[in-house]
């Protein structure tokens, strides 16, 4: 390589890593706010961490209903997660590998429903849900969210590409459908289980505009709902607000940052653009 | 005979396996759907029976100011957002490219990371980054017009900002389709083309664009039909004002459902906006189906 192309290649490099730090100062910036006094939060324009203290979060934990809507967040979005692969497994599995009586209308469905806007539904998801009961609950907060067609064409793609010698081999052994699935399949496929698993645990733990509207009471909001609110009743207290936003993100962050790889692959298998 | 009974006894078992997905489907997707459409015939409130109205509400659109306002925002929304995104997302996706090992790993999830945030947290980013008074950005707002400026409440600059905020937060995704569709490219066109001795500039407009135009095509539809479903951020940052200028259809829909209780007109609305964004999504699965046939 000529000098000159080696220069070239490092000022490339180092203007790369100056956009990528400058692309995430606002989650920076939110974090030292974080970490700095309610007197230091407002005046402090300074870029490096001037102080460290936790006041702000302890605050946050016990001065806000925080924890409160965390379980709401980890319990609603663990189970649409769990429910979400399961209902889409059996339903992907049915459709790959079982010949039945409306196979191609189902999966017509299936296809169609991804082009459908769900936004555009909840003014009638909501009168369905206040006709039955289901306003301020868990179960309203989850039903709506446990259709993921996606979820389904991806299991689909994935289980189409097992070779038939698999589960040859069960039925010899007089397994039926769900053995076939649960040893077979299942096993064969955890990555893509695992991955599937994390992006819709992320998306439902983000879901913001449907909890919202289906939500009103303070003690069953989610996290993203309520952490709005804490703005509302505290006024300017920067420091807190931002401890507040942190903790609302860390489940999120720390998911992306463990399971780096597994977000990336499902997210570029989920848009079609990796098989 | 026993072939027979076997296919019954197979469709009994893929009937108990695609059960689950078809009742939630059909009560909480395929009803509200059918529903939304029947509603918006209707004068009915958000709660209760309402009276059958024909076409009124869809009529009425035509006269409501708001909705025509709406509708223009979210055309003005799209604009700022879907071709901005994908050129820098592209631009950062060739950069990143360029790296490997760790240092491509760690810019990408830099990159990445706001993608995966929940969209209040995002919102409340960037509204401390802009408070008129603390935000660490107003001394740059100022260097542009002489004096710190009300982004949020502020009829010119409000669009242009919540368009930043958005590209901010959604970016990473697209950045993520594009690596995909550099990799995809096979490295021996590059070297072909060196050995021809292209420069960069003919490596990219004459082997990486014309490659990655599928992923291109695909990241600007996405962008289209989700930008068109703007809610959350105009909500949080904005309210649809100041007067009116970031009011937008998902906003329409929710302020004459749930606060004006005009659950006809609202679904009239949602109908719209229903429409729009499927005959979008119809319109790229066949062009994607056309790519791919050919």
């Amino acid at each position: 390589m000529s000098p000159m192309r080696r220069l070239e290649n490092i000022v490339l490099t180092v203007l790369t890593l100056m956009a990528a730090l400058v692309w995430i100062f606002p989650l920076y910036w939110g974090f030292l706010t974080s970490i700095r006094s309610e007197e230091n939060a407002a005046g402090s324009v300074s870029i490096l961490p001037d102080e460290f203290q936790l006041k702000a979060y302890l605050d946050a934990i016990f001065n806000t209903k925080l924890m409160l809507w965390y379980v709401n967040s980890i319990g609603t979005a663990t189970i649409v997660t769990v429910l979400v692969i399961l209902i889409s497994m059996l339903c992907a599995y049915a459709l790959s590998q079982i010949r039945f009586p409306g196979r191609r209308l189902l999966y017509g469905l299936v296809l169609g429903s991804f082009m459908v806007p769900g936004q555009t539904l909840v003014v009638t998801q909501f009168i369905l849900m206040k006709d039955l009961n289901l306003i301020n609950t868990w179960a309203g907060i989850i039903l709506p969210q446990l259709i993921a067609p996606i979820v389904i064409i991806v299991y689909k793609q994935f289980f189409d590409g097992v070779p038939k010698e698999m589960r040859e081999a069960v039925v010899l052994d007089g397994g039926g459908e769900y053995t076939i699935l649960f040893k077979v399949f299942l096993p064969l496929n955890w990555g893509i289980t695992t991955a599937m698993s994390i992006v819709t645990f992320i998306g439902v733990w983000n879901a913001f505009f449907w909890p919202f509207l289906v939500v009103t009471s303070e003690d069953m909001m989610t996290v993203p709902v309520g952490i709005t609110q804490v703005n509302d009743a505290f006024g300017i207290h920067y420091a807190r607000l931002m401890a507040v936003a942190m903790l609302a993100a860390m489940p999120v962050i720390l998911a992306y940052v463990i399971f780096q790889r597994r977000v990336t692959d499902a997210i570029m298998i989920s848009s079609g653009v990796k098989g | 005979m026993a072939m027979i009974e076997n296919r019954r006894k197979k469709s009994l078992i893929a009937l108990t396996m695609v059960t689950p997905f078809v009742v939630t489907f059909s009560v909480f997707f395929l009803y509200p759907m059918l529903d939304m459409i029947r509603i918006s015939f209707t004068d009915a409130p958000l709660v209760g029976a309402g009276h059958w109205v024909g076409f009124d509400n869809y009529l009425k659109l035509f006269g409501d100011r708001l909705f025509t306002l709406s509708l223009k925002n979210n055309a003005y929304f799209v604009a700022l957002t879907v071709i901005p995104t994908t050129v820098i997302a592209l631009l950062i996706a060739l950069a990143i490219n360029r790296l490997s090992g760790f240092r491509q790993t760690f810019v990408m999830s830099l990159f990445f990371m706001p993608y995966v945030l929940p969209v209040s947290v995002v919102t409340e980013l960037w509204a401390w980054m802009l408070d008129l008074q603390f935000g660490v950005l107003q001394p740059v707002i100022a260097l542009f017009t002489g004096k710190p400026v009300a982004v949020f409440k502020n009829p010119y600059w409000v669009m242009p900002m919540v368009a930043v905020v958005t590209i901010w937060w959604t970016n990473g995704f697209n950045v993520l389709l594009f690596i995909a569709g550099l990799r995809n490219i096979p490295s021996e066109l590059y070297e072909a083309a060196s050995l021809d001795g292209a420069t960069t500039w003919q490596k990219f407009s004459r082997v990486t664009w014309p490659l990655l135009w599928p992923v291109t095509a695909l990241v600007l539809t996405l962008q289209l039909i989700l930008q068109l479903k703007i809610f959350d951020q105009i909500y949080l940052l904005s309210g649809g004002g100041p007067f009116n200028s970031s009011y937008v259809l998902l906003l329409k829909v929710y302020r004459e459902a749930f606060q004006s209780n005009n659950g006809g007109y609202a679904s009239a609305v949602a109908t719209v906006l229903f429409l729009l964004i499927v005959v979008i999504s119809v319109l790229q699965f066949q062009l994607l189906r056309i790519r791919r046939a050919s």
